[in-house]
């Protein structure tokens, strides 16, 4: 900071609005005048505080409730060509809410590593985290009725792209079917597969049946990743995908661990900690109100997200997460099954202390919130005449 | 009179009543089922005993000794034959039965483990509170259940389970809740806590009932028909079964009747009592009215909306209250609401009499109910209400003197609350002043519509009268229209200029908007400004000098106006405002709507609440004006192009429909390049979407370029008052494709949307595209295609307002005990701390601007100091 002034304010104004007041000021500018805005701007700062007692919760409530009424149900949108199918709008916002532990559409967005991110190769890196099961490798299948064998023609090429071998093929198939059966190269070409049933008595349908099960064994690519988008993000290019596995996408070498995000916030909760869930939680909720052309201030969001997380596990908004936690009896029999809390409290002879709103709506109390916060006490004189 | 409680509800315990407590706490023993004896009159020791309270005026209840409405009732409990297992607590039952030795009572850990069980239960309890420990013993139970020795008394244990609903069985025997309620009284207190059950509050043997509380008549009135007869309560109903099983089985007892007889009794007393207590359990049928409809018993009195604790408990209802139907009036202020003469004279305001104003309060009371302003009652100092009416007038005028309290009528000025639902934010709460008017309906100002989302197509509102002066303070500062002009969602103005005065204004600020010095004049004064002194002194004056004499004059601003966007160098896009002067720049609805813009914000913050509300009307009032003045309509010629656009337009279509033609011979050929992770098909889509789209656009353009700058519809467009060019271009262009599910349409018939088209047609037209405009008239098929789209649009806002809803509630009870503490620390109801710092800088986004500070303008008002 070029000016003396600002240190005095620094502990006083926050940070932001400092950087503000930095960009703001005029190049030349004398010292007095700076400190004469600072102390005008601490002042006006001051003037701005939200006063104790503000209900701010409700306030914040209100501010996600109200324009919700206004967004679009519509769950699928398209942004454009390169973009993926995600849930927006209201059920994305819900999902988020509510705390859910699985989301319905995973995304991710995997930012590369310098070389990697100028695009040269970005295709071969894209399929190659892509998760792909035998299925995608099968040329041909031939069955075998007198012999009770399978031949499978694989695509040489794709394999190749991946750097796999049918020796390596064979030994990923016989983990996953350590008994029975025995895979082995066939002779007429290098891309035959000959499957045969160890057993003796094994019938045709056991054949049929693994021939399903066979296109379903994973080969190659990270698991979770069902589709890979390469786009072209300022001058860098990123992989979107659709499903999520942060885990093992972090251990890959030309990923960008620091910029690779996904919209599953269990997840994120799980590797990086409850204090990155929380502005994940900000940054989808934001998201989505952008999108939807609604304007609702940050701070709104970020005590919906503080809430959440406060108790260092995620919490949802409904009654398994946050209502569930709430001390008072009565607060949580208003939300939803009241008869469940209070049988519950009769057992462990709960005691209600009235110390938040709805309990004292109820039996027709102040409220401890605003206005109802301030309290008259009055000291009375002892009379003489008494004594 | 009211009664003024002085004493406060500290904390409520929750517990179970004990046999003793039950019989302590009751007032009568019940021991028939019968009601009323021959004369109408409740039987002694019957349901409806007046010692239980009394329903029937006149009576005196015995107990207390309390009328109607004075009594608040009283217990009673009924002793019975067999103990009943009650439904509520039979989790609790099972769980301790299978985890307690059968002989000693004892839990069925082992000694050395127990205090490691408890350590550990405290440590959960700690951690995550009593459900983290309910949770931790549901565990431990699981567990627990596989034992099949006591460690204490080495006595073998055998399987128990349940069937359902209350009946235990012992390896296949039936335990009958004698046997269970001996079980559990053997548990011993420290046991009991391991399972977190406070033995104080609750004794678990106490769940299996051996006496039965009797509701209080109060609580479940009968109510008499218009036939005379009287219908019962269905909790009386209930208990009536009740007590009637009970005696049978009493009788049956003391007669010796055989096993069999009395197993059944008692099956159906445990049926009762369990129906009784929750008619919805899933394994039993509800009991039933003689008409089939289900009894509405003590659980279902409880749960759900309707039920006591959201309908009757956390809602409450008011009187001095009025609702109708709500009608603009732009002559009000904002913050006036009109209310129709009848209603006045319903609502009441009370004044107390005092040596000052009797003589003023006195007229109100000689004009009577009926004669406007009047009053309605009288409440004399000892809480007696009195009803003013032509008889009793002259006696009350006598009687009065300071202390009285006299009800008069709404008059103008007056304090209420307006308000209308669905309310979902403070603003659709508001506190107006009263403006008595004639006519039927509610009269608002247009302007503040945006917050309480009202149209006038039939809403109706509601309007509440506080009554006590706190609560009229409370209103007028916290709830005061001028105080809610800045919305706490982001910071700016939610109320704004729109529609007829957006235009107007729009117009007003025009650079060569000229009025002569009477017009303006005439104007100034029809909006009830009537200093003149800050008009220029010229014959001929500009819309701006107009506007700038409502600027205070030492207001400063610069914004800029929706035309700053495609041209920065315009002098109108640039709203310039030097001393409270419009130097320049069009006043469109980017710096006078609402959530727009900063103007309106500028204003709020320098002047405060009521000046800037004052300026809203002021300038609402002058757009009217001016568009009364200068005359404004608009008509289908407004929408007309001319022939070389409408060419052009044809051309755009028609090329798009060739490019559209090709990608889809591609598609059929085969030979259509895939977007990368799309299959063909998909693509294909995409791309034709791409195309139409582009179309549309490009024809709304030249709709846009050649459509007549003046026309009064393109005046309503540029000043955001009212329509946008999409609609424009709709009317008078293209309407373009609709969208069903983020694709074209597609389904409908058999490879076909409508059975005019070809199957497999990928065709612009045969997948929803509308190429006519509304003006030029929409094809048979395009029609229908604009129907699905409306349908759709229709079941997704009919969807979604129930979600959002629950949404919004579930918010709403999560956060609604965070508030800002003393230390500025964001806590919850148990003082847990949320936030540090609210929103990490503590401002309030009420007095931010947007969520900012307004760093620039303390800058330029300290530079340009000197």
């Amino acid at each position: 900071m070029e000016h003396k002034a600002f240190k005095d304010y620094q502990d006083l104004i926050p940070e932001k609005i400092l950087e503000d007041v930095e960009k703001s000021l005029p190049e030349k500018i004398s010292e007095s005048k700076v400190k004469k805005i600072l102390e005008l701007i601490y002042e006006e700062y001051k003037n701005s505080l939200a006063e104790p007692g503000e209900s701010v919760g409700l306030v914040a409530a209100e501010s996600i409730g109200e324009p919700s009424t206004q967004m679009t149900l519509n769950t699928f949108h398209f942004a454009g060509v390169s973009e993926m199918n995600v849930t927006t709008g209201l059920p994305r916002i819900i999902e988020v809410l509510d705390g859910r532990a699985e989301i319905s559409t995973k995304m991710m967005h995997v930012y590369l590593k310098k070389p990697y991110s100028e695009g040269k190769e970005i295709k071969k890196i894209a399929e190659s985290i892509k998760e792909t099961t035998l299925k995608e490798y099968i040329q041909e299948v031939s069955i075998d009725i007198a012999d009770s064998q399978m031949t499978m023609a694989l695509d040489q090429d794709k394999l190749e792209r991946i750097g796999l071998k049918l020796g390596a093929i064979i030994k990923i198939l016989e983990k996953s079917f350590a008994k029975g059966y025995s895979f082995k190269p066939g002779k007429e070409a290098d891309n035959i597969l000959v499957i045969k049933s160890t057993s003796k008595e094994d019938d045709l349908n056991n054949i049929y049946k693994l021939k399903e099960k066979l296109q379903d064994v994973y080969i190659n690519g990270i698991k979770g990743i069902k589709q890979v988008l390469p786009v072209k993000k300022g001058d860098e290019y990123i992989i979107v995908t659709s499903g999520s596995n942060i885990k093992d996408i972090f251990k890959l070498e030309f990923v960008n661990p620091d910029k690779t995000t996904t919209n599953d916030i269990y997840e994120i909760e799980r590797m990086l900690g409850i204090e990155a869930a929380r502005q994940s939680i900000i940054n989808e909720v934001d998201k989505v109100i952008e999108e939807q052309g609604l304007n609702v201030d940050m701070r709104h969001i970020m005590l919906i997200s503080d809430i959440m997380t406060t108790s260092s596990t995620m919490l949802g908004v409904n009654r398994y997460g946050i209502v569930k936690e709430k001390p008072s009896v009565l607060a949580r029999a208003s939300f939803e099954t009241p008869i469940k809390h209070i049988i519950n409290a009769s057992i462990s002879g709960e005691t209600d202390y009235l110390r938040s709103v709805i309990e004292n709506v109820m039996i027709n109390q102040v409220v401890p919130v605003g206005t109802g916060l301030p309290r008259l006490m009055v000291k009375t004189k002892k009379k003489k005449s008494e004594d | 009179m009211v009664d003024y409680v002085h004493k406060k509800i500290n904390k409520i315990l929750f517990g179970f009543m004990s046999p003793k407590v039950i019989k302590e706490m009751a007032s009568a023993k019940i021991v028939t089922p019968e009601l009323y004896d021959k004369e109408g009159y409740p039987v002694d020791g019957g349901l409806m005993d007046i010692r239980l309270g009394v329903i029937d005026p006149g009576l005196k209840c015995k107990t207390c000794g309390g009328k109607l409405k004075e009594c608040p009732g009283h217990f009673g409990y009924i002793e019975l034959a067999r103990p009943i297992i009650h439904i509520k607590f039979v989790g609790l039952i099972y769980d301790l039965v299978r985890s307690t030795c059968r002989d000693c009572g004892r839990i069925l850990i082992p000694k050395q483990k127990i205090d490691k069980v408890n350590e550990d239960l405290t440590r959960v309890e700690l951690e995550g509170g009593l459900t983290a420990r309910r949770d931790r013993i549901k565990e431990m139970i699981v567990e627990l259940k596989t034992i099949y020795q006591c460690p204490y008394c080495k006595a073998k244990q055998f399987k128990i389970s349940l069937e359902k609903p209350t009946t235990f069985l012992e390896e296949e025997k039936k335990l009958s809740p004698i046997e269970v309620r001996m079980r559990l009284e053997k548990i011993p207190e420290n046991d009991l806590s391991v399972f977190g059950i406070n033995a104080t509050a609750l004794r678990p043997e106490w769940t299996v009932l051996t006496v039965m509380p009797i509701p209080s008549v109060t609580m479940r009135p009968s109510i008499t028909l218009e036939s005379g007869e009287r219908s019962e309560d269905d909790l009386t109903h209930k208990l009536g079964d009740i007590v009637r099983i009970n005696q049978r089985l009493f009788e049956n007892i003391n007669a010796g009747a055989p096993e069999i007889i009395i197993e059944d009794l008692w099956d159906l007393l445990q049926y009762h009592i369990t129906t009784f207590f929750d008619n919805e359990v899933s394994q039993l049928p509800p009991a039933r009215h003689r008409s089939g409809q289900p009894l509405k018993t003590l659980t279902a009195r409880i749960k759900s909306k309707e039920g006591r604790i959201r309908h009757n408990l956390a809602g409450k209802r008011t009187n001095f209250s009025a609702r109708t139907v709500i009608s603009p009036d732009p002559k009000l202020a904002i913050n006036e609401v009109g209310i129709p003469k009848v209603v006045a004279m319903k609502l009441t305001v009370p004044e107390r009499v005092t040596t000052w104003n009797i003589e003023y309060l006195k007229g109100f009371i000689s004009k009577g109910p009926d004669v406007y302003p009047g009053a309605n009652y009288v409440i004399r100092p000892d809480g007696k209400r009195k009803r003013i009416t032509n008889e009793t007038k002259e006696q009350l005028l006598e009687e009065i003197q300071p202390g009285f309290i006299v009800e008069r009528h709404l008059m103008d000025g007056d304090t209420s609350i307006f308000n209308r639902q669905p309310s979902l934010h403070r603003m659709s709460m508001m506190c107006h002043k009263i403006k008595v008017l004639p006519g039927l309906t509610f009269r608002l100002n247009p302007a503040v519509c945006e917050p309480y989302n009202a149209d006038f197509d039939g809403d109706e509102m509601n309007l509440h009268i506080p009554q006590t002066e706190e609560a009229r303070a409370e209103a007028e500062i916290l709830m005061h229209v001028p105080t809610q002009i800045i919305s706490p969602r982001y910071g700016l103005s939610i109320i704004g200029c729109n529609k007829d005065a957006q235009t107007g204004m729009y117009l007003l600020s025009q650079k060569d908007f000229k009025l002569t010095r009477e017009e303006a004049i005439d104007m100034l004064a029809s909006i009830a400004v009537t200093e003149f002194s800050r008009l220029p002194d010229k014959e001929i004056i500009s819309g701006r000098e107009v506007i700038s004499t409502l600027i205070p004059k030492d207001f400063n601003f610069l914004g800029y106006s929706k035309k700053y966007k495609e041209n920065k160098e315009d002098p109108d896009a640039i709203v310039k405002i030097e001393r409270g002067v419009l130097k320049s720049g069009v006043l469109d609805n980017a710096n006078l709507g609402e959530g727009q813009g900063l103007l309106l914000r500028n204003i709020y913050k320098q002047y405060g609440p009521d000046f800037c509300s004052d300026f809203l009307g002021k300038i609402f009032k002058l757009g009217n004006a001016v568009l009364t003045h200068t005359g404004f309509t608009t008509g289908i010629a407004d929408i007309d192009i001319g022939p070389e656009a409408k060419q052009q337009i044809l051309d755009i279509i028609d090329s798009t429909y060739v490019e559209v033609d090709e990608l889809i011979r591609q598609f059929k050929e085969n030979s259509l390049e895939t977007l990368p992770g799309r299959s063909m098909r998909e693509t294909l889509e995409l791309k034709i979407l791409e195309k139409l789209n582009k179309a549309r656009n490009r024809s709304g353009k030249i709709v846009a370029d050649t459509a007549k700058k003046s026309s009064e519809l393109m005046m309503m467009i540029q000043s955001g008052g009212a329509g946008n060019l999409l609609n424009l271009a709709q009317m008078s262009a293209c309407v373009g494709q609709q969208a069903m599910r983020g694709g074209r349409i597609s389904k409908g018939f058999d490879k076909r949307t409508l059975s005019v088209f070809k199957k497999d047609d990928l065709g612009p037209a045969a997948r929803g595209f509308i190429k006519e405009g509304f003006k030029d008239g929409l094809k048979p098929h395009e029609l229908f295609f604009m129907s699905m789209t409306g349908r759709d649009s229709l079941m997704d806002t009919a969807l979604r307002t129930p979600k959002s809803g629950y949404l919004y509630r579930r918010l709403a009870n999560a956060m609604q005990d965070l508030k800002i503490n003393n230390d500025f620390t964001v806590r919850d109801a148990s003082n847990k701390i949320v936030q540090y710092v609210y929103g990490e800088d503590g401002v309030d986004v009420t007095k931010s601007e947007n969520g900012r500070i307004n760093v620039k303008r303390i800058i330029d008002k300290v530079l340009s100091e000197d």
